[in-house]
């Protein structure tokens, strides 16, 4: 299966969600009416896009459509449009989806090191697993770092994933700093001259300042011992979180500069639309997306694709 | 919690402050906001729509009261909607003694279903019940490793089976077990995350329904989730008939709109919400008070409850005493300290008083850390002598420098805290003769006038205008007998 149907069977629910309600909301040759954009705005809401970017796609509509007689397609290429703009960010940033390391900054000489954060129940370490595995792959020497030391398993949970990956994992006791933790994974891959380092880290909520500190000095032990590193600082997302996601990325961008957003879990009815916010307001790009419960169900993000599956008839 | 809800709501309806009348222009004018802020606050679209309606009928239709201010009856209308909106709510799980009683928890991926069992077992152990957790979770990696973990931690037994065994039997053998060996009474069954568009894990979850027949169907919620939260608790509540929701990860800044989606679209109530990570931070769900919370009304009722726990009641009526008679002395103070402290932190604290909440805002926005503060001036009372607690007065230059390289603290500190402590002195001699009220009000008032100005370093000496009129002749009979009291000390 492609990669343009799997996004698509992703967001079909969205799609089926935004279509069939829309189709039903537009039809060809009725007067665009302000009732009608109100029901449009309801639909776009429920995609958890927020408020700001619902209003700014209504408001396009309505300047260019409001009070003629509706043409779908005319619609729906404006809203296409302002979306694709939306999600493209000022850099008008478009990856190579058949490349799956073309999202990742990787360090000119030594290993990329990749630190991965997040909120809890994201989906931290599944995605770490996925990527860890999409690396492993194109030839990459994975070294993992199991930074998640408090939630009770976390480290077992991620030692499984190596072992079916095949990858080398640094692992300390349940308990231990997580930026010891970071530390000994750094060294192990510049001891192994492996290719990449990917740190796990324990969820934590945003507003936890403490944990936060602590997210810090993972990132300052890590500079410290790899100069330049981490190469990518990369948010995990649930596609189920609503307009929480922006805070989540401001708060974790204010405390380790995040690079990039995965987005997980968009297999589910949830649209993820938060992340139109998030790039609206923060400009964070999204880098991959997460479509399942299987090791390779990871893809790289494309927000021509996103749209397009948005609303492919 | 619910500061996004709270603050949007708060703006919405300051601009009625300054309205004589409720008129049905004022009050529309005042729903668009208060939908755009639940709409914000990721209230369900249609929830959010209705809760308007409803509060514009009721507002419209109430007779304008000549004792109350338009605001506040607006308001007034917003909590009552609010509460009726999330309420009523049964906490009881129904579980008979002398019985297994059984409870299934389920819910999508990364929602907390495993840490909440764990809370449940331990708030039910604190009740009297023995509980058995049962490891039906067989699809995450370490799952059963998870639980078993917590079990450990809370003493609590676990039942699990390897990852190839079937989660309809794990669950079946579980509360069989349960059943026959008679130590254990409530069974809870911690099954795997599944997305409730997967047919498959659902037919599953309705087996397990089907064949332990749970006397308690809990969903649990993730309380950042988005529009997407009232789709799958339908689903859900479609094909277990849930009994009750229990909403986690409300400490973070989640909007929890949820919350107020959940309950008026399912009819399901929420039962607990997961405020910490740590295994005790379960409670009771109560709609007036997160409703007054979401107004900023503050919620003293679970303040009080809370204070009525830990604080040590001799204790509290001793100092009381001592207050009354305007004896409190930095021993006495420390000792609040310590108590205050097991409420929880300050900033959380704070923000259950009615007003506070965007002071403790204010001061995680100045980076300011209350905790480290208090945590200084107690190491700076415990590098005293008793003599000095007693009787600050005593404390000159030389005794500054040793508390302060006792305390690891600036002798400039120790200034600051016996300034600021006489000033809390006066303060608290005037509220010792007050009521609860109004010593909240006077609280309030101290607020207002800025006395938690996180701008100000010192919070209570800054307030210069607030200052009472110098008295020349008492300010020299002060400094001469503090010269003599260093000659004293000299001697």
């Amino acid at each position: 299966m492609g990669l343009f149907d799997r996004l698509k069977k992703g967001l079909q629910r969205t799609k089926e969600l935004l279509q069939t309600d829309i189709r039903d909301l537009f039809k060809s040759g009725e007067l665009l009416t302000e009732e009608k954009l109100e029901q449009f705005y309801s639909k776009l809401i429920l995609t958890d896009m927020g408020v700001p970017a619902a209003r700014e796609i209504v408001d396009e509509v309505r300047e260019k459509h409001f009070g003629r007689t509706v043409v779908i397609d005319e619609i729906w290429a404006t809203v296409k449009a302002r979306l694709k703009i939306l999600l493209k960010g000022s850099e008008n940033t478009l990856w190579d989806v058949e490349n799956f390391l073309s999202p990742l900054a990787m360090a000119p000489t030594g290993p990329t090191v990749i630190l991965v954060a997040g909120v809890n129940g994201v989906g931290k370490t599944t995605s770490i697993a996925k990527l860890a595995n999409l690396l492993h792959k194109a030839g990459r020497k994975v070294v993992l770092a199991a930074g998640d030391t408090f939630r009770a398993a976390a480290v077992e949970q991620l030692t499984m994933w190596s072992k079916r990956i095949g990858c080398d994992i640094v692992t300390k006791p349940s308990g231990s700093d997580p930026a010891a933790v970071a530390y000994a994974g750094c060294a192990r891959a510049l001891e192994t001259g492996a290719d990449v380092v990917v740190i796990d880290t324990a969820g934590r909520l945003q507003t936890q300042q403490n944990l936060m500190k602590q997210l810090e000095k993972i990132r300052r032990v890590i500079g410290d011992k790899i100069p330049g590193a981490p190469h990518e600082v990369l948010l995990v997302l649930d596609a189920t979180t609503g307009q929480n996601g922006v805070s989540q990325a401001q708060k974790f961008s204010e405390s380790v500069a995040c690079t990039g957003l995965v987005l997980a879990k968009l297999d589910g009815t949830a649209k993820g639309g938060v992340v139109v916010a998030i790039r609206q307001q923060m400009n964070l790009p999204v880098k991959y997306v997460g479509l399942g419960e299987q090791i390779d169900d990871m893809e790289v993000f494309n927000p021509d694709n996103f749209v397009e599956a948005l609303f492919a008839g | 919690m619910f500061e996004s809800i709270t603050k949007g709501l708060e703006g919405a309806l300051s601009f009625l402050r300054g309205q004589t009348k409720l008129t049905e222009k004022n009050i529309r004018e005042a729903l668009q906001a208060v939908r755009q802020s639940l709409l914000e606050a990721d209230v369900n679209y249609d929830v959010a729509q209705s809760f308007c309606d409803r509060v514009a009928r009721v507002a419209v239709g109430t007779e304008v009261l000549d004792s109350l201010k338009p605001f506040e009856q607006f308001v007034g209308v917003v909590h009552r909607e609010l509460i009726q909106l999330m309420g009523p709510v049964d906490h009881t799980l129904n579980l008979a003694k002398g019985q297994v009683g059984v409870i299934m928890m389920c819910g999508l991926q990364g929602s907390g279903k495993t840490t909440t069992c764990g809370k449940l077992a331990k708030m039910l152990q604190g009740e009297g019940w023995r509980p058995l957790l049962v490891a039906a979770d067989l699809q995450r990696p370490a799952a059963i490793d998870q639980l078993r973990i917590i079990g450990e931690q809370l003493g609590v037994p676990v039942y699990t089976e390897p990852p190839t065994s079937n989660p309809v039997k794990v669950c079946q053998n579980g509360v069989a077990l349960a059943r026959k060996q008679g130590d254990v009474d409530v069974v809870i069954l911690d099954t795997a995350g599944r997305l409730h568009i997967d047919d498959e894990l659902m037919q599953e979850l309705k087996q397990i329904d089907r064949t332990v027949e749970p006397d308690q169907v809990l969903l649990v919620c993730d309380a950042m989730t988005g529009q997407d939260a009232v789709n799958s608790a339908k689903v859900f509540n479609a094909a277990l008939e849930l009994n009750g929701v229990v909403l986690t990860k409300l400490d973070g800044d989640a909007r929890g709109g949820a919350a107020l989606s959940v309950k008026s679209v399912t009819g399901v109530p929420i039962k607990y919400i997961g405020v910490g990570e740590q295994l005790d931070k379960l409670e009771m769900f109560h709609p007036d008070r997160m409703a007054s919370r979401i107004l900023g009304m503050g919620d003293v009722l679970t303040l009080f409850e809370k204070a009525q726990q830990h604080f040590d009641a001799e204790q509290m009526a001793a100092q009381q005493e001592k207050l009354r008679k305007g004896k409190f002395t930095l021993t006495d103070f420390r000792n609040q300290m310590q108590q205050v402290k097991k409420l929880g932190s300050f900033s959380s604290i704070m923000k259950m008083i009615p007003g506070m909440g965007r002071i403790s805002e204010m001061m995680n926005d100045a980076d300011m850390d209350p905790e480290q503060d208090l945590g200084k001036i107690e190491a700076i009372i415990s590098s005293m002598t008793e003599a000095e607690r007693e009787n600050p007065e005593i404390i000159d230059i030389s005794r500054r420098r040793r508390i302060a390289a006792g305390s690891g603290t600036e002798p400039s500190m120790i200034n600051k805290l016996l300034k600021e402590f006489t000033n809390a002195q006066k303060m608290m001699q005037n509220m010792a003769g007050q009521s609860h009220l109004d010593r909240l009000r006077s609280l309030q008032q101290m607020a207002s006038m800025g006395a938690f100005d996180p701008g100000a370093e010192v919070s209570f000496g800054k307030n210069r205008s607030a200052r009472a009129e110098i008295d020349k002749e008492k300010k020299k009979r002060q400094r001469k007998d503090a010269k003599k009291q260093r000659k004293k000390n000299r001697r």
